[in-house]
């Protein structure tokens, strides 16, 4: 098993190379951060090549890559081109933020998400199941930025016609959120519609999944079994069906919760959240390439790390897959 | 393929008016009999057709594609749904005619006003005073564009690459899976995102294929994995002895029989398209004004949405409408196209 995760994680090293070294090539020609400086009249030329000595704008882009490379590992990944701002303490402020949002959002879709599908599952052609599958299907067709503005002008009107301040509809805190529990009650006001807009969408996915995974797993030849021997159907369904349908699920979770280093993109937009998603949407617009990709360098090396734990989750769940 | 499979959860009676054998549906003239509801639970190759004949049905011949339209004509919420989308389609298509105003037709009297009858402003005003439903159906006409452009785009590049690597196999098969893999790596909506903000430049045409060059790994796999499979088969042997050549073998004899998977794959994808290319204009990145687009509408209307909710509320409804839509039709594709899938489902 640790030779497997070790081979995995140095197997990697050189995916993460050359991809971030397309990448680089790919943002480097088509961003430009001193486009807006450029077309200022009033910035001399001997200015604007001062900067782009400093930050190499300059030299061919392999040897830009170059440097890149040493500021990631010597400088933590240098300063933004225009205002000189190291890079990495405001990442790592975006990416805490981020995963707050993310970890709650992804708690609460699991949750719901295995309990809806499992429940569909059993009682298939239900009732409950045709209202879940109809409902799911709607989900996946909801806009993500349009259910954010929705909650947003549902209550925002709640707080101006009845003063009720119910959930807050933008940023991460209040002005002056006060301290300890104070504190901790302001945040979870923040964060409930953005958690609500992501886990609505997640639950969609997920709970159809969850109910495919659950439906092959309960008329799997073992679960009958489990039956003739005249288990009690509570136990069969919990013992037998529900840890195994689980893998699955499990394995697309971990997954997807990599990915989710990077942000929601849309969410954290719509909500004016300082997350690593509008982290990136910022920098794309200021053309800051050295931010985007330290963002992209981040979020993949999160995609892979979680890939691999997806596998190393799935080897250990189901004995019949051997890591080697 | 003799045996019925019995799914679990569907009714145990025998079917007696309907009999599947052997993909064929025989449909029973005369009154049922009760022998003759037997026959499906013992319907075994060969003896059931002389059974059948026996037992007074007419057997009527097929082929698989009327068997297809037969089940997805069945499918209740696919064919509504295509009804929906039709007339959607239809409306935004012919916009002009239908509302009496122009897209970008402006009137100050009338800024911010809700829904109404009057004047058939049905989905109100917006800041400059323009029918908010001519706008909307000019939106969907762009998101429907740019969407089937896609859809078709990324279907064919897709369904090249992925035929060319089932059928070669080897090193052709090796670089084409390999650069698959490495679209697939790229974090999709932070390449599309810098990508629509370089070339796209606000134009539906570029951005749709943006959103092609990005969108067709999958299709490719799934095509990849179906020739892989298919060119093993009998029939390929029996025309590569017959003297047919490579691309005649991989038009007239595997691709047909693809088709299943990859139309079903192609409705996703434009459902896909429209929520994404209706996110990038959203954010701003993707289709720009003047051209319309649901989701500048929605971000334009941002600013006033919490006192003309109208402005946010209708262009997301039309999108969900279109999505649902596509999703049900795909739906009922997916199991009408499933040669194993036999019970019709409402």
């Amino acid at each position: 098993m640790l030779t497997y995760i070790v081979r995995r994680l140095l197997y990697a090293i050189p995916v993460l190379a050359v991809s971030s070294f397309l990448i680089f090539v790919f943002v480097s020609t088509t961003t430009d951060p001193l486009e807006a400086i450029k077309m200022n009249p009033r910035a001399s030329r001997h200015s604007i090549q001062l900067v782009e000595r400093k930050h190499h704008l300059d030299k061919p882009v392999i040897e830009r890559y170059g440097y890149w490379v040493r500021d990631v590992f010597t400088r933590q990944f240098g300063t933004t081109i225009l205002t000189d701002r190291p890079i990495f303490p405001d990442i790592r402020r975006v990416l805490g933020n981020t995963i707050q949002l993310v970890i709650a959002a992804e708690l609460l879709t699991l949750l719901l998400a295995i309990g809806i599908g499992v429940y569909s599952a059993i009682r298939q052609y239900s009732v409950f199941d045709y209202a879940a599958t109809t409902l799911s299907f709607l989900g996946l067709a909801i806009p993500t930025f349009w259910l954010g503005l929705i909650f947003q002008i549902i209550f925002v009107n709640v707080f101006v016609n009845w003063h009720v301040r119910i959930f807050y509809v933008a940023g991460l805190s209040s002005i002056n959120p006060g301290h300890g529990l104070h504190f901790y009650m302001d945040r979870v006001q923040h964060l409930v519609l953005p958690v609500l807009t992501l886990a609505i969408i997640g639950i969609a996915g997920y709970s159809r999944f969850m109910r495919a995974s659950m439906l092959e797993v309960v008329n799997a030849d073992y679960v009958r079994t489990a039956r003739a021997k005249g288990l009690v159907e509570r136990r069969v369904i919990l013992k037998h069906a529900f840890r195994n349908a689980l893998i699955p699920l499990m394995t697309l979770a971990a997954i997807d919760f990599g990915t989710f280093f990077g942000g929601a993109v849309i969410t954290e937009t719509v909500f004016g959240l300082d997350g690593m998603g509008l982290y990136f949407i910022n920098s794309l617009n200021a053309g800051e390439t050295y931010n985007i990709m330290a963002w992209l360098l981040i979020t993949a090396t999160m995609v892979v790390i979680f890939n691999l734990v997806a596998d190393v989750i799935l080897g250990f769940l189901d004995p019949r897959i051997r890591l080697d | 393929m003799t045996e019925r499979t019995r799914q679990p959860g569907q009714s145990t009676e025998p079917d007696v008016t309907k009999v599947d054998l052997d993909g064929g549906v025989y449909s029973s003239r005369a009154e049922p009999r009760a022998d003759v509801g037997m026959v499906t639970d013992f319907a075994l190759g060969a003896d059931s057709t002389a059974l059948a004949y026996e037992s007074g049905l007419e057997l009527k011949a097929r082929s698989q594609w009327a068997y297809i339209r037969r089940r997805f004509l069945r499918h209740r919420l696919a064919m509504g749904s295509l009804f929906v989308l039709i007339g959607v389609i239809l409306t935004s298509v012919f916009a002009s005619h239908i509302t009496s105003y122009t897209y970008t037709e402006i009137d100050f009297n009338l800024i911010l006003k809700g829904p109404t009858t009057a004047g058939h402003h049905w989905f109100g005003t917006d800041f400059l005073g323009r029918d908010y439903f001519t706008r909307v159906l000019f939106g969907i006409r762009t998101s429907i564009r740019v969407a089937v452009i896609v859809a078709l785009l990324s279907t064919s590049l897709g369904t090249v690459i992925g035929a060319l690597a089932g059928y070669f196999g080897g090193w052709i098969d090796n670089l084409l899976m390999r650069f698959t893999d490495l679209v697939l790596t790229l974090p999709l909506l932070a390449v599309l995102l810098v990508a629509a903000n370089k070339f796209g430049g606000g134009n539906p045409y570029r951005v749709a294929l943006i959103l092609a060059l990005l969108f067709w790994t999958g299709i490719a796999r799934v095509v990849r994995g179906v020739f892989l499979s298919l060119r093993e088969k009998e029939y390929v042997e029996a025309a590569k002895a017959a003297g047919a050549g490579d691309p005649r073998i991989i038009f007239r004899h595997i691709l047909p029989n693809a088709m299943g998977p990859i139309i079903v794959n192609m409705t996703l994808t434009v459902a896909n398209a429209i929520l994404i290319e209706a996110a990038l204009s959203f954010l701003g990145f993707g289709i720009k004004p003047p051209t319309p687009a649901l989701g500048s509408l929605i971000s334009d209307g941002q600013n006033e949405m919490q006192t003309a909710w109208w402005l946010v509320v209708f262009p997301g409804i039309a999108i969900m409408i279109l999505v649902l839509c596509i999703n049900f039709i795909g739906d009922g594709l997916r199991d009408a196209l499933d040669p194993t899938q036999r019970r019709v489902r409402a």
